[in-house]
């Protein structure tokens, strides 16, 4: 992109509050990820430390969100959550996008045959909402975040697989890319050189979006028992020991949700802001 | 239309089947031993070996999917191993509770989303159209089982108007089902008294339920209604001189209702899985919270037969889609 055109996407974006939101909410959440454990107010609170005595106090200013059932820092422990998080969500994503996105390419470039059996097994895995396929993976596989994660991968790499083969697909008839060929470029070339540059633009939106969901889809498990296993501080593992002190203690579920609502609004903002700019054409689904 | 129709129908039927196939690979690549977990944790090994013979897991992998697959045809999903009551059984048991659910969760989002979406189109860039746009974001973006939380603390415990969790109070006797709809059984029954507690149990998990739903009805149609609103034909209708207020509601509402209608078949299916979490959140006896405490438990006969159930409704509101599309939309018949 030339400068100005970079300077214009700038400007449009700057000018968009949800997008600028969005923008500050992803680098809030990054750079609590990065910077956690320097920050975080009890740091002995981390490995989980005991202190009976101070358990389940109500938010106050010693402790803003209140302490847990073995009297360690709710914020603590969901500051340090921020980064197991946001690197599950960037996993699967990406693997996600790894798998999905070559598939799809081939399929869209190829045709025939090979298209067929492709969209045919992506179709597949599509006709059946995700979180429960996940959950008879996660049975299949046995509960923990590992298991999890590559159940996650598993019902996420379809999507990808769907929007490179159209993508790919509708660039294939472009001039530019006979021309291309015309000029003696070879199968790969093409793709590498044309065909995926000019499919990153949704694919960006797409997985700006896909890690807010992705974080949301892990918390589901573990808030159902099926993903990471307490005492890992991982957010939706603590709503689920949370809602067992329910309505007494409830402020013990309020700050970790509020961090799971806060990235993924924040990931979903950005990746709406990014395809006002980077794919105007697109229709605001 | 009757090719169509057929071709569609076709696709459908291939699908499930496929599907059914996904089913017995995920059982089969378990790593956990069907056999050890039928047997019991006190086994000894010949009563393991007694039990594999029983559940036929040591005959070879095909002639497994076969009878998984005859099995099915005739509505047995297996037993669960954990209370060795036949999960056919179970899923029609769980599944009214489910469907209710879903049904008046659909029922709040198609009411809700669809308004406020043609609300916001005519709105455009006006006060409205951004809290609408909040609200649209906050419904894919809020953790469903937080916000079922934060729900039940405000509404059950705080203001103390609604129960917190249940499908019905312990003490309330359900009759014997007509169709298994609580609310629909008492209103033919004529007794308002248990229509309005199923109402005050039902009404929190459906609106949690509705709001992913909603939101993306709600854009669907906002941006199908923009789109319309500028159209030619809008243009012309105008200047012919009909009025604005038929102009939105039949004219451009016509024409953004179909890709609406997609978005609504796509979301039931959604509806299916995200019930889920709600159902755990809120006790809320129905197949999701039937899934979720056997996956716990490594129980995956009744996990397959929930993710064949949710597989087939996804399916089948596809294939109501497709039609409904092919009916009001005579172009896409030969595509």
């Amino acid at each position: 992109m030339a400068s100005r055109s970079l300077r214009l996407a700038g400007f449009l974006f700057r000018r968009s509050f949800a997008s600028m939101l969005g923008l500050t909410l992803v680098t809030l959440i990054v750079a609590l990820a990065l910077l956690g454990p320097w920050i975080v107010p009890y740091p002995d609170d981390v490995a989980g430390a005991t202190n009976l005595a101070g358990k389940l106090q109500p938010p106050s200013a010693a402790h803003w969100f209140g302490t847990d059932e073995v009297g360690n820092d709710i914020l603590t422990r969901v500051i340090i959550g921020a980064r197991l998080s946001l690197l599950v969500g960037l996993g699967i994503t990406l693997a996600a996008a790894a798998i999905g996105v070559p598939l799809g390419i081939l399929a869209g470039t190829a045709g025939g045959r090979l298209r067929e059996a492709i969209m045919r097994v992506t179709d597949l895995f599509l006709s059946v909402p995700g979180l429960v396929l996940a959950i008879a993976l996660v049975a299949a596989l046995g509960p923990g975040i590992a298991n999890a994660m590559l159940a996650l991968v598993l019902v996420w790499w379809p999507g990808y697989v769907r929007l490179a083969e159209s993508k790919a697909l509708s660039i294939r008839e472009e001039p530019f890319i006979e021309a291309a060929r015309v000029a003696g470029a070879g199968r790969l070339r093409i793709l590498w050189r044309h065909v995926l540059p000019n499919s990153i633009s949704p694919l960006i939106v797409k997985m700006s979006m896909d890690i807010g969901q992705a974080i949301l889809a892990v918390a589901s498990l573990g808030f159902l028992g099926l993903g990471a296993k307490p005492p890992t501080p991982e957010w939706g593992a603590m709503i689920s020991i949370a809602r067992g002190y329910l309505p007494d203690w409830w402020w013990y579920a309020i700050c970790p949700g509020a961090f799971i609502y806060a990235s993924v609004l924040g990931f979903n903002l950005l990746g709406d802001g990014l395809r006002d700019i980077l794919d105007p054409r697109s229709n605001r689904g | 239309m009757i090719t169509y129709l057929l071709r569609r129908a076709g696709l459908a039927a291939l699908m499930l089947f496929g599907l059914i196939c996904l089913t017995f690979i995920i059982a089969n690549v378990a790593p956990s031993d069907p056999a050890a977990l039928a047997a019991g944790p006190d086994a000894g090994r010949s009563q393991i070996e007694q039990a594999r013979r029983e559940y036929g897991l040591d005959r070879p992998l095909h002639e497994q999917f076969l009878r998984y697959v005859t099995d099915l045809t005739r509505g047995d999903f297996g037993r669960s191993v954990a209370n060795g009551r036949p999960v056919g059984q179970d899923l029609a048991r769980y599944f009214p509770a489910t469907l209710e659910l879903c049904l008046l969760a659909m029922a709040l989002g198609v009411l809700a989303g669809v308004p406020l979406g043609m609300l916001s189109a005519v709105f455009k860039d006006r006060w409205i159209d951004h809290a609408t746009r909040i609200l649209a974001v906050s419904g894919i973006a809020l953790p469903p089982f937080w916000f079922g939380l934060l729900l039940q603390l405000g509404f059950a415990t705080a203001l103390g108007w609604l129960p917190t969790s249940g499908r019905l109070s312990v003490f309330t006797e359900p009759a014997a089902p007509i169709t298994g709809l609580l609310l629909v059984d008492s209103l033919l029954r004529g007794n308002g008294a248990l229509f309005t507690e199923a109402l005050s149990y039902i009404i929190l998990p459906a609106i949690v339920l509705s709001l992913p739903c909603l939101a993306s009805i709600l854009r669907v149609n906002r941006s199908e209604m923009v789109e319309a609103l500028r159209a030619d034909y809008i243009t012309a209708a105008r200047a012919n001189g009909v009025l604005r207020r038929r102009l939105i509601a039949v004219h451009a509402l016509k024409n953004a209702m179909l890709p609406t209608l997609a978005i609504i078949g796509l979301r039931w299916g959604w509806m299916m899985s995200s019930t889920v979490l709600v159902e755990t959140v809120f006790d809320w006896p129905g197949i999701g919270l039937y899934a979720v405490s056997s996956a716990i438990s490594g129980d995956f006969k009744p996990v397959m037969g929930v993710t064949l159930i949710v597989g087939l409704n996804f399916m089948i509101a596809n294939l109501v889609v497709d039609l409904l599309y092919g009916t009001l939309d005579p172009r896409l018949r030969d595509a």
